[in-house]
């Protein structure tokens, strides 16, 4: 019998309403009440002890983009930020639109054993967007929702019969939503900067547009629909006009887009480049506000490796996308110190809260859950270098940054996983 | 030198007093091209090569001309006949460029932003921009002010109306850049379609209907249309009726006040921007801009040459690639 005994730290559990210093004791990989003598101790003193955070917006590129990221090493940069639960986007080559390449991203998931791998399974076959992929099948190989990200489900009809088939059967479908044909050809927010820059820009209104209509296909379909990195103010009223109509819609924010704008971009900065891009300060404040009124309860990295060559050719022709699971928390516990927040609600959106609408056991420090957990200094300061990331790709607009907020250790399963900057198996 | 520069990405980056130092020092080349014999050596022993992704006439000459004339050996690479069309990237386009150490590369890309891009890797070898895509085209835009200088009544304190694709026009950013700085008034006039979002916060004045804007106008600034935009972008409906709205017509001109001056950047679409009339008016100030064009070339090259750092020293970068290049025995 393996215990851990994690010593008097101040224990956030949101699923449990729990915000005390407190132990917690581990035994056989779960969460115990016991309370005995521990093989093995650690001094949380000081630090807070949550429940393992949860992305459930991640691109791991395996199969098929493994010199950008794979799972392990995307399991070592999510445990090196404190995540033991990811969900990963069906973008991969081949897609995740076929049982056998799911489980066998759950197999290779639990082969590197650092964290939970759940994929999303494709919307359509080949990302196509155009006939659906079998849901069903994929559910029972293990995917926990749908989705075509990294390209919208832009044909209407398609779209009503996904919300209709997957409310059929209790799925959830999540969107990327973009107008292509408004935003089409641009790269990053239209705007004052890409009016200085001269790059073409990708307007609001090309991420609202699509998510109005598909409000509308959702409660035409009585189907649970999610609006993937929301990043306009207009998208943050539309969703909490649908919520407050009573409609099963919800949301997630990206770190970049509440602690961001597109002013990071000038200089023609690549790595301030992503999709929805960064906007301006009014849509920064609006999701921020999204955020304190629970509109968005959910935050997700859209962890988005890309290799050099593939960012070091120019704005225009650079990949959209950076990386995220390793300053997801340090970036968010901004929204404590700015009282957008409180600690318990931030790490609720981090944990109990996606978990709750995935169905997940994890994100919980009740009796009996798997022990994974992340254990976090709120005030400690780093200061980020790209090339010390634990994923294989350096794509993150924060390098050479002071961050506030520490991941000292992470257990998963009730396993030492990551300690003192470290992987530790 | 006081105003020194080591690359010439933009208007956006220099100060009125470097803008006016260059004018003044075009000014003074101007007479050189006059001159039977057409040479000075001050660039001797310079390298320049003009790395054009786009097609280009003009501007390409025109630095190819006041290179020559100062003396400098210049090299011309156009991208259907460079590595580019073999899938090189630009990045080891840039990189084998400079490893051939020229003192200046003069580049023009569709891309915004290509110049700031190669600069970050090429720290010994100094950037002209030549045109990126739809953000900067600074040569451009001193030539025009040499030429309100010299051929017109200055540009202090006047109002320059631009016409036409402003959207996709580095010209008309370099220019709304420029007048913040030296004080002259920037009137834009085009359909919304031809307009970028957020244009008004260079505090200029925006017209739909040009008609409007003519009165009071010192210079009309006539923007090439491309007809790309008629397919691509559904910016306008037709050719006819985007002459009629916003080409320039003696009718037109015949509103301006009397020592309102035509410009134009070139390539001119005769009797689509601009009735050939108009163009070929004693109003018309298009060829000055092309001979001022040289000119002013001849000053940013020297500009640049004078305060490029010589390169005593390979980059630890370059000093890796090297040695790894004669491991494999290959030479560069």
């Amino acid at each position: 019998m393996t215990t851990l005994l994690i010593r008097g730290g101040r224990v956030i559990d949101p699923a449990n309403g729990v915000d005390e210093v407190a132990d917690v004791f581990i035994e056989d990989g779960r969460i115990s009440v016991a309370h005995g003598k521990a093989a093995k101790e650690i001094d949380a003193t000081g630090l807070i002890v949550c429940p393992g955070l949860i992305d459930m917006h991640v691109h791991l590129r395996e199969p098929g983009q493994e010199w950008k990221e794979d799972i392990e090493s995307g399991s070592r940069a999510a445990v090196a930020g404190g995540v033991t639960t990811m969900c990963c986007m069906p973008n991969t080559t081949p897609r995740l639109d076929h049982a056998g390449v799911v489980r066998q991203v759950i197999e290779r998931a639990r082969q590197v054993g650092l964290c939970d791998v759940h994929p999303i399974g494709a919307v359509s076959r080949n990302l196509d967007g155009k006939e659906l992929a079998e849901m069903r099948e994929l559910t029972r190989a293990g995917a926990v929702a749908f989705s075509d990200d990294g390209k919208p489900i832009w044909h209407s009809g398609v779209m009503r019969k996904a919300l209709e088939y997957a409310s059929t059967f209790g799925f959830l479908i999540i969107q990327h939503a973009e107008d292509l044909q408004l935003t089409g050809g641009g790269c990053i927010n239209e705007g004052r900067i890409s009016t200085q820059l001269g790059v073409t820009g990708m307007p609001a209104v090309g991420e609202d547009d699509m998510i109005s209509r598909d409000i509308m296909l959702a409660k035409l379909a009585d189907a649970s629909y999610h609006v993937a990195h929301i990043s306009t103010r207009g998208a943050v009223d539309l969703v909490r006009r649908a919520q407050a109509e009573g409609l099963k819609v919800t949301t997630e924010a990206a770190p970049h887009h509440f602690a961001l704008t597109e002013e990071e971009v000038l200089g023609f900065n690549a790595d301030a480049k992503m999709s929805p891009p960064l906007r301006t300060e009014d849509d920064r404040q609006a999701v921020i506000e999204g955020l304190r009124d629970g509109t968005i309860n959910i935050i997700a990295t859209d962890h988005a490796p890309h290799h050099e060559d593939d960012k070091r050719c120019g704005l225009s022709c650079a990949a959209f996308g950076i990386v995220g699971l390793e300053t997801m928390l340090p970036v968010s516990l901004g929204l404590v110190r700015d009282g957008v927040l409180s600690m318990s609600a931030l790490i609720a959106t981090m944990t109990v809260n996606p978990a709750r609408l995935l169905k997940l056991a994890s994100g919980t420090l009740s009796e009996g859950a798997a022990a994974d957990i992340c254990i976090f200094d709120p005030a400690g300061k780093w200061t980020l270098d790209r090339n010390a990331l634990f994923s294989k790709s350096r794509n993150t607009p924060w390098h050479n940054r002071e961050m506030t907020g520490r991941v000292v250790h992470t257990i998963k399963g009730g396993r030492h996983v990551f300690g003192k900057g470290e992987i530790l198996v | 030198m006081s105003q020194a520069l080591q690359h010439l990405f933009g208007i956006g980056q220099l100060s009125r007093e470097q803008i006016e130092y260059l004018i003044d020092m075009g000014e003074s080349f101007v007479e050189l091209s006059r001159r039977p014999i057409k040479k000075a050596p001050t660039l001797r022993g310079k390298t320049v090569i003009n790395l054009f992704f786009e097609n280009s006439t003009r501007t390409r000459t025109s630095f190819e001309i006041a290179g020559k004339r100062l003396s400098a050996d210049v090299i011309n690479i156009s991208a259907s006949t460079s590595a580019t069309s073999k899938g090189e990237s630009l990045l080891d386009t840039g990189e084998t460029l400079a490893a051939m150490q020229p003192h200046v590369l003069v580049i023009r890309h569709s891309l915004a932003g290509t110049c700031e891009f190669l600069a970050d890797f090429l720290p010994h070898t100094s950037i002209v921009n030549a045109g990126d895509g739809a953000h900067e085209h600074p040569t451009q835009i001193l030539t025009d002010l040499l030429t309100l200088k010299t051929q017109a009544d200055g540009y202090q304190g006047k109002t320059v109306t631009i016409v036409g694709d402003i959207a996709h026009s580095r010209v008309a950013r370099s220019h709304l850049l420029a007048a913040q700085k030296l004080g002259y008034k920037i009137r834009l006039v085009a359909p919304k379609t031809l307009l970028p979002s957020h244009v008004r916060q260079y505090g200029c004045e925006v017209f739909h209907d040009f008609d409007a804007a003519i009165p009071g106008s010192d210079v009309l600034y006539m923007l090439r249309v491309q007809s790309e935009r008629l397919t691509d972008n559904c910016a306008f409906p037709s050719i006819r009726e985007y002459h009629e709205a916003y080409g320039l017509n003696r009718k037109r001109l015949a509103q301006a006040g009397d020592n309102c001056v035509v410009m134009h950047p070139g390539p001119m679409n005769r009797g689509v921007e601009i009735a050939s009339d108009v163009a070929d008016s004693a109003r018309s100030r298009i060829l000055d801009q092309v001979e001022h064009g040289v000119a002013i070339r001849m000053a940013v090259l020297t500009a640049l040459c004078g305060a490029a750092p010589e390169p005593e020293k390979l980059s630890p970068k370059k000093e890796k690639a090297a040695a790894a290049m004669q491991a494999q025995g290959k030479l560069l």
